[in-house]
């Protein structure tokens, strides 16, 4: 059986390739049909955030990318709801569905569950 | 056991020579390193154009010499490679850029590579930040 991935993301969208760079191996791996998911925790909740304005900071828009994870068959996707509350985002209407916002015990948990972790 | 690898940072970050330095000591204790995967800011550790002060150790060098020694697989992700300018001279003629500092024993290849190092290893071990 494959062994499953889970992907951690921390940054901001805007602050360098890091969040980029955390959801390209998640594309990719939906790309070769394999158990990947992705946890948005710290500061990467952000980018989770809707209505914003890419092109203000001559960047490109993270949202199309992170919608294109439910094609890509990557739909185990997670939200820690401590990092949320801290930065007074509400845990629904999120720019990314299906979305699971998750307690810090089963973030615990769900890291425990995969075979294997990245943090970017 | 065997290990896959992952960096995520250039040779001059501490994070680098830990990684380094785990390496060596899982080879030391008899495990496997099925491959060492570069990633995000570890693109610059393969770099062959890293010039340490003299009186500084010279972790990209040391890198170079630990792969080619042991004869591991050492990929630098292609799509981070190029956003930060490690070319190797196929890349470089492809970009039309002036030069080339990414060589034998490194080869430039993409996320799959990754994925198949996270399906072949008993353990995936990332190394990043300072």
């Amino acid at each position: 059986m494959a062994k499953s991935l889970l992907i951690i993301s921390r940054q901001a969208p805007w602050s360098g390739p890091d969040a980029r760079e955390a959801l390209d191996i998640a594309l990719a791996g939906g790309a070769f049909d394999l158990p990947v998911a992705m946890l948005f925790m710290d500061d990467g909740v952000l980018q989770l955030a809707t209505a914003q304005n890419a092109s203000q900071v001559q960047q490109k828009d993270l949202s199309a990318n992170l919608q294109a994870l439910s094609m890509f068959g990557v739909e185990d996707l997670f939200a820690c709801r401590t990092s949320l509350n801290q930065r007074g985002m509400p845990p629904t209407g999120l720019s990314v569905e299906p979305l699971q916002v998750l307690d810090d015990p089963q973030i615990a948990a769900l890291i425990d569950r995969y075979d294997q972790v990245i943090t970017i | 056991m065997k290990f896959a690898i992952a960096l995520h940072s250039p040779a001059h970050a501490p994070s680098s020579r830990r990684a380094l330095l785990f390496a060596k000591a899982v080879l030391a204790q008899g495990h496997e390193i099925v491959r060492l995967f570069f990633y995000q800011d570890g693109v610059h550790s393969a770099s062959g154009n890293v010039v340490s002060p003299q009186d500084e150790s010279d972790t990209a060098a040391q890198w170079r010499d630990f792969v080619s020694t042991h004869k591991l697989d050492g990929v630098v992700c292609i799509a981070a490679a190029l956003r930060r300018g490690v070319l190797n001279a196929e890349e470089a003629e492809r970009y039309s850029r002036p030069a080339a500092n990414l060589s034998a024993p490194w080869e430039l290849s993409g996320l799959g590579q990754l994925h198949e190092a996270v399906q072949t290893a008993d353990r995936l071990i990332c190394f990043g930040g300072p």
